[in-house]
């Protein structure tokens, strides 16, 4: 816990926000990438801090918030059927899909299981064989190993009541895709720290070539934080764009090798739908095609059908930075995490969340709408 | 012969010797009886106990009353730092201390699932004894029912508990006034992080232990001190936050308390920061909430630090005029945040 505090230290917070104050000659906008990122900035009040002298824009990194709503729809119809148990995150139970969240299709009889851990799922599938259990796979390139390892120890144990609904992204190709829209306004990105612990940084030298934007390997931590946005600023100041490594403490270049090397042999590269932002080219991991036998969508029998997202939820301009969680009219109004319109609003790591939570000046608007 | 007779006859399930809980142990019949006679009865021997018939007659007091009932279906039932039945006794005195009162009597009703083993059942008894002579409540009446297999999980427990009030009980939260100071009366979280541990084989080193503890001391040890109360509250669900927000709520102030003054343990914020959970927000079971009128907190704190179970008591903020946001927590970088309120139970995150 000692690490923790160190990263916390107020006194080290204020003499980095000082740095950056006196490097930038300019406002600069930055985007962290990640939704453990957004949160923290929130709760220790640095976007405030910062304000005039760096705006930041909330990006995708929310897995729970992009996974596809055609997904969750699938899960739950799963969920439903008789003898078949979804396990899954608690954080995702809550997200609603077209027309309820995989929580509330528990309270109607559905059968849903919070897990920890994806290797917690295939345990419970060992204990209780007369049940066909399918573990829902959401999250970036952090929580897809543990997925990888699930699959590989279901093999070992010989289970054929184990199968995976896999809806696993990427973010740097989604990354690459805000990069180059035309309505991009990010000038430097704070990388997902833990999705580089796992995927390194090297990858992101092609992407500086390609954009010209800086990109800072940024963690979670206050202290952490403040000294990817100082590295961002300062290569802006200097005109410069590089991969910098701000997080060195838990990333190295090349990543986890023995996690990539599992995550190789389990999944192909695919283009996936992310909620809010459309088809992402190479955006997904998929099962590979010997793993076949464990994709539950192949194993179990569904409608698929065609699902429409709530036209009120902005939740796609959120998550793609065009606009701040409070622009949108329905937030802390008809849109709470008592009754989100979408995912942002409920997730851990969703941005309307952390508005929600952590921002003064959304009291008034909770107050309203009480 | 008589041998003969014997092995024919039908083996009647007797108490003595089925080591498991049986639909006939609550159908009102002779095992019925015998469970109640031969296990729970003796474990929390009383006189009222031993005369009541389908009521305990209790002796008249001179002032007011207090009541309050509770169920527990904690899982599972043995934790690190405690179990169902010392939780039983402990969560419904609780709630009597906090009101100003001297818990007197309490009741015991027991739902067991079909199936429970014996040993277990007398386990929960023992520590339900053992709880009660701790706090020195008599258990005065109860009630027996079980549930077919999977109906329950294990057993569930009812207590209502009957207090003397000795002292004035508290103001309330509708009292509190700018200035008044708040106070935790030992490290938060503990409870819903060891049985969150446990029941989901979570394997931190060292296990975290549950606060699962009486308040009675402590509230007689700040009456004693003669501090003036504005509120008392014990903590558990929703944690210390839930009290905040009712608090804030009830009194139309700000609630505005200061991170690095709460006491969290080690074991429970490496659990928390793990698990993506804010330790206020986190299951308590003998910590509780207090509020004084402003520089009454030192007295408190003195007070409830002489009682080993809230030895670690600590001063954390302070009462201030309606701002923006009901709680408000002074963080990190010098700024002040509002508390969230959860919707629900805290859902530990996905990375």
């Amino acid at each position: 816990m000692k690490f923790v505090d160190e990263y916390r230290r107020p006194e080290h917070c204020e003499r980095l926000l000082n740095e950056i104050r006196q490097i930038a000659s300019r406002s600069w906008s930055l985007m962290e990438v990640c939704g453990g990122q957004t949160h923290g900035l929130l709760r220790y009040g640095i976007d405030t801090a910062l304000d005039g002298v760096v705006q930041l824009i909330h990006g995708p990194g929310c897995p729970v918030c992009v996974t596809p709503l055609e997904s969750i729809d699938l899960a739950i119809e799963l969920a439903r059927q008789p003898d078949v148990t979804v396990a899954s995150f608690g954080d995702m139970l809550r997200v609603p899909g077209s027309r309820e969240s995989l929580l509330q299709a528990r309270a109607q009889g559905g059968n849903v299981q919070i897990v920890y851990s994806p290797l917690d799922a295939v345990r419970f599938a060992e204990h209780h064989r007369d049940l066909q259990v399918v573990f829902f796979a959401v999250g970036f390139e952090t929580t897809a190993p543990a997925t990888a390892l699930a699959v590989h120890q279901a093999a070992e144990l010989g289970l054929t009541n184990f199968s995976l609904l896999v809806s696993h992204v990427r973010v740097q190709p989604a990354m690459e895709m805000l990069a180059a829209s035309k309505d991009n306004t990010v000038q430097g990105f704070l990388a997902a720290g833990h999705v580089c612990t796992v995927a390194g940084y090297n990858s992101y030298k092609s992407f500086v070539e390609r954009f010209r934007l800086p990109v800072v390997v940024t963690g979670f931590e206050p202290v952490d934080l403040l000294m990817g946005i100082r590295e961002c600023v300062r290569q802006l100041e200097n005109g410069e764009a590089s991969v910098a490594n701000c997080y060195s403490r838990s990333v190295a270049p090349p990543g986890n090798e023995r996690a990539l090397a599992i995550m190789d042999d389990v999944y192909e590269i695919c283009d996936r739908p992310w909620r809010g932002l459309g088809i992402v080219p190479n955006g997904g991991f998929g099962l590979r095609a010997k793993w076949a036998a464990l994709d539950a969508e192949r194993r179990f029998a569904h409608t698929g059908a065609a699902v429409t997202e709530c036209s009120e939820c902005r939740s796609g301009d959120v998550l793609t930075g065009r606009i701040k969680p409070t622009e949108c009219a329905h937030f802390g109004v008809r849109c709470t995490p008592d009754s989100p319109l979408g995912a942002p609003m409920v997730s851990a790591e969703g941005a309307c969340a952390a508005y929600y939570r952590y921002s003064p000046a959304n009291g008034a608007a909770k107050a309203q709408a009480v | 012969m008589e041998a003969t007779i014997k092995s024919m006859s039908c083996p009647v399930p007797s108490v003595a010797a089925g080591d498991r809980v049986m639909l006939a142990h609550g159908e009102g019949g002779r095992l019925m009886r015998q469970l109640i006679r031969r296990r729970i009865v003796p474990a929390v021997d009383n006189e009222f106990l031993r005369l009541a018939g389908d009521a305990a007659v209790l002796p008249s007091v001179r002032g007011p009353l207090a009541m309050t009932t509770d169920s527990f279906v904690v899982s599972p039932i043995f934790f690190p730092g405690g179990d169902i039945g010392s939780l039983a006794v402990y969560g419904t005195v609780n709630d009597l201390a906090v009101a100003g009162a001297r818990p007197r009597w309490i009741s015991l009703a027991l739902i067991l699932e079909e199936g429970l083993e014996m040993a277990v059942l007398e386990r929960v008894l023992a520590s339900v004894a053992a709880a009660a002579r701790r706090v020195g409540v008599l258990v005065v009446t109860g009630d027996t029912k079980v549930v077919p297999r999977g109906a329950a999980d294990q057993l569930f427990i009812n207590t209502t508990g009957i207090g003397e009030i000795v002292a004035p009980p508290p103001e309330g939260p509708a009292a509190l006034e700018m200035g008044d100071e708040l106070i935790v009366t030992g490290p938060i979280g503990r409870h819903g992080i060891a049985v969150m541990s446990a029941r989901e084989g979570l394997e931190f080193d060292p296990p975290p232990e549950s606060d699962s503890a009486p308040l009675v001391d402590a509230v007689a040890a700040l009456q004693q001190a003669g501090v003036s109360l504005r509120a008392m509250r014990d903590a558990t669900r929703g944690g210390l936050g839930a009290i905040l927000h009712e608090w804030a709520e009830a009194s139309g102030k700000t609630l505005a308390i200061e991170e690095r003054l709460l006491p969290v343990g080690a074991e429970v914020r490496g659990a928390c920061e793990l698990l993506g959970l804010d330790p206020i927000h986190v299951a308590n079971e003998g910590t509780m909430a207090v509020a004084v009128p402003h520089g009454n907190a030192d007295r408190a704190i003195n007070a409830l630090c002489s009682v080993p179970e809230t030895a670690q008591s600590a001063y954390i903020g302070r009462v201030e005029p309606r701002g923006l946001a009901a709680v408000v927590v002074a963080r990190g970088v010098h700024q002040t945040i509002p508390l969230d309120e959860p919707v629900g139970a805290p859902l530990p995150r996905i990375c």
